[in-house]
This record gives C-alpha cells, structure tokens and sequence, in this order.
C-alpha cells in the first residue's frame, strides 16, 4: 500500500511573518494519488464517521478519474461549505478514524482532497457547479446566527426551497469561522466564497441584527417566518477567576481573535482597532482556540509565546496537527501548570503570571484525569500579554430575552430528538445546544433543516 | 448602511446625529446604546441613544470628539452614512414610581440623562436635574432638560453659566436640604460618578451610574468591557451599562479605560488635521 501523501506547507520560518495560508493543499496529481489510495469499500464505514454524511467513496472516485467537477458535485450535495470543512474538521477523529486502512495506520487523507477539490472549484477558471435547489415555496425560515451550524441549515433550506433569512448580530456573517479562525487556517476570501455560493442559491443575509435585542423571536413570527433556528454558539467567554485577571493586556480568546479576525487589527492603523501584542504572551488553555490564539500572537511579533495548560499534552483538547503547528512556530508549552494569579504594575498592566505546578489524579466526569495542584509549587513568570483560553459557554442573551425557551442547567437549550427546542417551532443547534466542533454544529444543522422541513410539510 | 437625516452642533466639540435606523428607533428604551462602526476599516464604538422618534424612524446620537472614530463621525453630513449600526443593547433603565429622583449629566453626559429624566417624570416622579461642564459653551440640551426636569441645576468650573463648582456641590446642598430622595443616577467622566457614588453611600441614597468601558461586539462575546461590581465580574454590554455606584471597583475602571492609550494615540495621530488620510 502507498504511504499517505503528506499535504504542502510552508515552512515555519516563512509562515510566522504574515497571515497567509499554512497548508498549501494537494497539486492534481498529488490528489489523483491520495484518491487512489481509497479501497472504495463495498459498506464504507467512513461515512458513518460524518456527521453531515458526504458520499466519501463517491467524491473520492470521482478525483481518482481526474473528474474533480464530479467530486465537488457530490460533496455539495451534502455539505454547504467544504472548503470549511477541508480546513478546520477534525477528520482523525470522525471519517478518518472510521477508515478501514486506519487499521494499519494510514486512513485516507480524506479532509485533504475534501479541501481539493473545493478549492479547485475556487479557481474561477474552472467551470461552476450547479447545485440542484427545489424551486421556490415561499414559505419564511429566519435562522439566527452565521456561524457553521446556521449556515448549514440556511443552505439546506435554501435547497429544499425555503425562503431563508440568516440574522447575524455583527457587521459581517460567518460567526466563529469570520471572528474566530485565523486567516492562516481559513482566510477570510474562502469564507467570502461560501457565502456568496449560499447567496447564489436563495439565502438571504441581515447583519446588524441582535436576535433578542434588535428583534425578538415572537416578532419574527409575526413577520411571517415559520420556523426559526437557532444556532448563536458558544459566545461567552471564561475567565479562571484568580486574583489580576481584569489588569490590562490580559484578553479572553474572543476578545484577542476578534480585533485581529473580524476588526483586522493586524493591518493597524490603516484598520482603527488596535491590539496590543508584547514580547512574552502566556495563553492559557490547551484547545484549538489555544493554538489560534497562540499562533496568532507569533504572528502579531511576540517573541515568547508560552501554552500554559494544566493537564499533559495527552488530554489536550486540541487537534494534534494544530499542536504540531504551534510547536514548529515555536510555540512553547507548559504541561501541568495551572495560574493561580496575574500581577501588574502601579497602572495596572500585567507583568507576571504566577503559576502552580499540577499532578494528574483519577478520571473525572469527563473521562480525563483530574489535575490537582501541587501545594507550594508556585512560581511567576513574566509576562507581557496573556490570553484566556479555557472555554466558553452558551451566549445567554438570546435565551435569557426569549420567554418560553428553557435551558439546561449549564445554559444550553433543551432541544428534543429533532432539535426542537421547548418553543414550538424554534429549532437550535451547534454550540448553544452543546456542540463542540465546527462538523458538528454542521451535522445538527443540517438535521434541523430536515426537522423543519417535517414541521411545516 | 444607516443614513444621516440631522446633525446639529451643540457645542463646540460636541455634535448630535439623528440616523435612519427605524428598527431601532422603534424599541429603544432610556439607558440603552447602540454599536457602531463608521466605515469598512472602522473601530467598534459604543453610543448611548440620547433620543429616538419612532414614527420618523430615526435615532439621536450625541457625542464629543474625543478620539479617532468620534472625530471621524463628526466630520460626516446630513446625506451621510453611518457603515453599521447594531442595537438597541445593554439592559434598559428600570422605570418606576419612586417619589423623587436627581439625576446629574457631567458633559456629554448630559445627554444620556436625557432620556432617563423623560421616562422618570412620565412615571409620576419628581425629578430634579444637575447638569455641570467645565464651561458655558459646554453645556448642551438646557432647554430640553429644563423641559424634562422639574427643577434643572448648572453647574460650570469656570462660573461662566449656572453656578461656579461642581454637579456634587449641588447635590451635597439637596441632601444637607434633607429632601427625601429615592434615586440619585449619574453619567459622566468617571471621576464625576465616583464623587457622586461617595457622597450618595454617605447619606444612603440608591444610586445607579450608567458605565462607558471600552467595548468590541456589544453583545456579551468578548468581555473587554468587563468590571468589577462588588465581588463579582459583570460584561457592561449585556448586564450593564447601569449598575450600582456603591457596588463598582473604580480604580480598575480608570485602569481598564487606559488599556489601549497608546494605541489611541497612535491612532488619533494618524489622523490629525494635516496627514495625508485627510486629504484624500
């Protein structure tokens, strides 16, 4: 058997200067190869591996006959957005460790020739794929939120011939994948793209607009929507709650990625929201925003940047590719610390972090090993600039200004086995409901639109 | 975009836009604000809705030219637009029937306590009104406060309108006048707020400030905007703006108001009269 082609990259000392694209992709005959690869299984138990249930095998014959227009077909038929998806889905844990050479160590690149062939469909010099939508039934469906699981159920609406209308509370729709997601994993053209593809198939975008606060949902009924889903992820962002935290140059993930993300800080002054970046940045956590926060801050000229996470690189939430990434950047890590406290100067700017050294105890609720500190551990580091990475939680604000909609104890919305929520014709999914990825926001927006499709037929 | 119909100067630095935004102008209430953001390489700004008609579908904003974006948006006409705007957000004033209420304006602020004063007379209050500027030049809306309140004080550091001193003189004299007052709610510099905040804990009257911190989305995502009220960590956007002036950890207001200083400056400098941008 062929060994797995590796993907292009550019190398580590070019990539830390600028925001551009890491992964280069696959050139035509590199992809040929990898599609080749693919045993083409009689019962393929890849698919079963995806939530938003793409043809694998299909796509992937189709690019081993050179016939990437068949492939593209084919995975847009399933799935809105596979630039997205060929970027940012943790396929190791989904359609990959579901692959049948898996077994034998090597699963088929499948999240890179996902990623070829969308972007093959990008280089306008190649024929357009025209997607089969249901023709117009006028019947509204306002979904709320631009992110990865109200674009799914946008789109697959707008096939199955919805009138939809996506409500997104900022200036520019896209949610976690437009503020979130660095540029140098998903540039914000690709994302630009996807949205004019979904534009192109009736979806209908309103930016500026706070469902809760500009509109409620009970006015959005009045005006004539049937159905409406919601899909306003994980906003709210976690603070440790130690002693320091609010000193200046101290950000929560959001607040970091946001101005240079969605406000461009990077390109300060011409764009007018600063950030600032200093020498030596600890970010605390150990997920995928942890890396993009990290790697962001290399970017933006920190010399030193620090990954503090209290348990071992074992539990790290984060995909092993983007920890990988962040080592070859030069991103260092220290396992098993935990801040107890930050410390700042008489104008209140941060310029140490004390730490706490961890050990691993017994499994907990979540199947990893519990960290507990280790007492007289302690010890600072100096710092400039730290980053709060540790997690997020369901925004509340829509909830909390929607009488009727219950939640669970953790604030996410209680939804039924067809991602009805405790409101007649409200549906939700993705991080409000307690998603974590961006395929799995998809995965439940997709079912949505196939629940709603059920609610008003 | 959101169309300028009015701008009307009020004082020198100080400028009222009424904006096309019906939606908003149709479910604005006292205390809230909006977000916006003045054109494709703009920054994130909160502003108060000093006022709204809500069959014209248009909203006041009133603001000082104090950085970069108030000064851009100063610089804009009737005929123009504003880039986006995003609300009504923060958590409305709480309206209701107190018995008396004094509600203090320091500069611009003046028109925040606009609105408010409105709600609370038309809610069967006695409201009475302190006002103060650095001078008289500076103070803006007399005659619609006068309007709004039932009795209006002025105050200017200068003496050059109303009376010589500071909003807090004025206060510490209603007090000492032992009048029973249920409700005292300031908005202004900061220093202002405190002042008020420590003469108000003394003679143990409510009191609610309406908070300005540095703000991004406005809508709870991001927590620059976070303060300390009491023992516990509040986003202003989403639990504020107002709070409980006795309850809020000043010092890490100003703190947290001066974190991006330098850039500011930078910023602003890029601006000035005379640079190349302006030119253009």
């Amino acid at each position: 058997m062929q060994k797995r082609i590796k993907i292009n990259e550019r190398p580590a000392s070019e990539r830390i200067k600028d925001f551009k694209s890491v992964v280069l992709g696959y050139n035509p005959e590199q992809a040929r190869q990898e599609a080749l690869r693919c045993l083409q299984c009689k019962n393929p138990t890849c698919v079963a591996g995806c939530p938003v249930e793409i043809n694998i095998p299909g796509f992937i014959k189709a690019l081993a006959e050179d016939d990437p227009a068949a492939a593209i077909a084919i995975l847009k038929d399933k799935n809105n957005l596979p630039s997205v998806c060929g970027r940012v889905c943790p396929q190791e844990e989904q359609c990959e460790l579901k692959c049948v050479l898996q077994k034998k160590g090597e699963p088929v690149a499948i999240g890179n020739l996902e990623r070829y062939a969308a972007d093959w469909e990008k280089n306008k010099s190649n024929p357009g794929i025209n997607v089969a939508t249901a023709s117009n039934n006028g019947i509204k469906v306002a979904v709320v939120g631009s992110g990865p699981a109200g674009l799914t159920c946008a789109g697959d609406l707008a096939k199955k011939g919805f009138a939809v209308t996506v409500f997104e509370s900022l200036h520019r729709a896209g949610g976690v994948l437009r503020y979130g997601i660095p540029e140098f994993r998903l540039p914000a053209a690709i994302l630009d793209d996807e949205l004019r593809y979904l534009e192109s198939i009736g979806v209908r975008f309103v930016v500026n607009a706070l469902i809760g606060r500009t509109k409620t949902v009970a006015e959005l009924f009045n005006e004539g929507f049937r159905a409406v889903f919601i899909g306003t992820g994980a906003g709210l962002p976690a603070f440790p709650g130690v002693p320091g935290e609010n000193l200046n140059h101290i950000y929560s993930a959001n607040e970091f990625l946001v101005r240079v993300n969605l406000m461009r800080a990077f390109e300060f002054p011409r764009y007018d929201t600063p950030v600032y970046v200093g020498k030596k940045v600890a970010v605390i956590g150990g997920g995928n925003t942890a890396m993009d926060a990290a790697r962001t801050a290399r970017r933006m000229g920190a010399g030193n940047v620090t990954i503090i996470y209290r348990r071992s690189e074992n539990e790290m939430p984060a995909r092993r590719e983007e920890i990988a990434h962040a080592r070859e950047e030069g991103i260092e890590f220290l396992m098993l610390t935990n801040p107890v406290s930050f410390h700042g100067d008489d104008k209140g700017f941060v310029q140490q972090v004390e730490c706490v050294k961890m050990e691993l105890g017994a499994p907990d609720a979540s199947g990893r090993r519990s960290p507990a500190a280790i007492a007289g551990s302690n010890f600072t580091l100096a710092i400039d600039t730290a980053i709060i990475a540790i997690g997020m939680s369901p925004n509340p604000l829509l909830i909390s200004l929607t009488p009727g909609i219950s939640t669970d104890n953790r604030g996410r919305l209680i939804v039924d086995d067809n991602l009805m929520t405790t409101m007649p014709g409200v549906f939700a999914g993705g991080d409000i409901t307690g998603g974590e990825t961006v395929i799995q926001a998809m995965g439940m927006g997709k079912k949505a639109a196939r629940a709603i499709e059920n609610f008003l037929r | 975009m959101y169309k300028i119909i009015t701008k009307t100067r009020l004082a020198a630095s100080i400028n009222r836009l009424d904006v096309q935004a019906p939606e908003i102008a149709g479910r604005a209430r006292p205390g809230q604000f909006v977000v916006l953001r003045v054109n494709d390489t703009g920054e994130r700004i909160p502003l108060t809705v000093a006022g709204q008609d809500p069959a014209g579908g248009t909203i006041s904003l009133i603001f000082q030219e104090t950085g970069k974006t108030t000064r851009a948006l100063a610089q804009l006409s009737a005929g123009d637009s504003i880039r986006d705007i995003l609300g009504p957000l923060g958590t409305p004033t709480k309206i209701e029937h107190i018995g008396n209420v004094v509600v203090i304006g320091g500069g611009v602020g003046a028109a925040e306590v606009l609105p408010v004063a409105k709600a609370f007379k038309a809610a069967g209050n006695t409201v009475t009104g302190i006002v103060g500027a650095r001078s008289r030049e500076l103070i803006i809306l007399e005659n619609e406060l006068k309007a709004a309140c039932d009795k209006l004080y002025i105050t200017t550091d200068d003496g050059s309108s109303g009376r010589k001193g500071f909003v807090s003189d004025v206060l510490k004299e209603i007090i000492a006048g032992n009048a029973a007052i249920g409700l005292v709610y300031a908005v202004g510099p900061v220093p202002m707020m405190r002042v008020v905040a420590n003469i108000t804990r003394e003679a143990g009257i409510k009191t609610t400030v309406s908070l300005n911190p540095i703000m991004l989305d406005g809508t709870g995502m991001c927590g620059v905007c976070r303060v300390r009220v009491g023992d516990m960590v509040k986003f202003a956007c989403v639990d504020g703006p107002e709070f409980d002036a006795h309850q809020v950890q000043w010092d890490e207001l100003i703190s947290r108001l001066a974190g991006f200083r330098q850039e500011e400056k930078i910023s602003v400098e890029q601006h000035a009269p005379g640079c190349t941008c302006k030119k253009e």
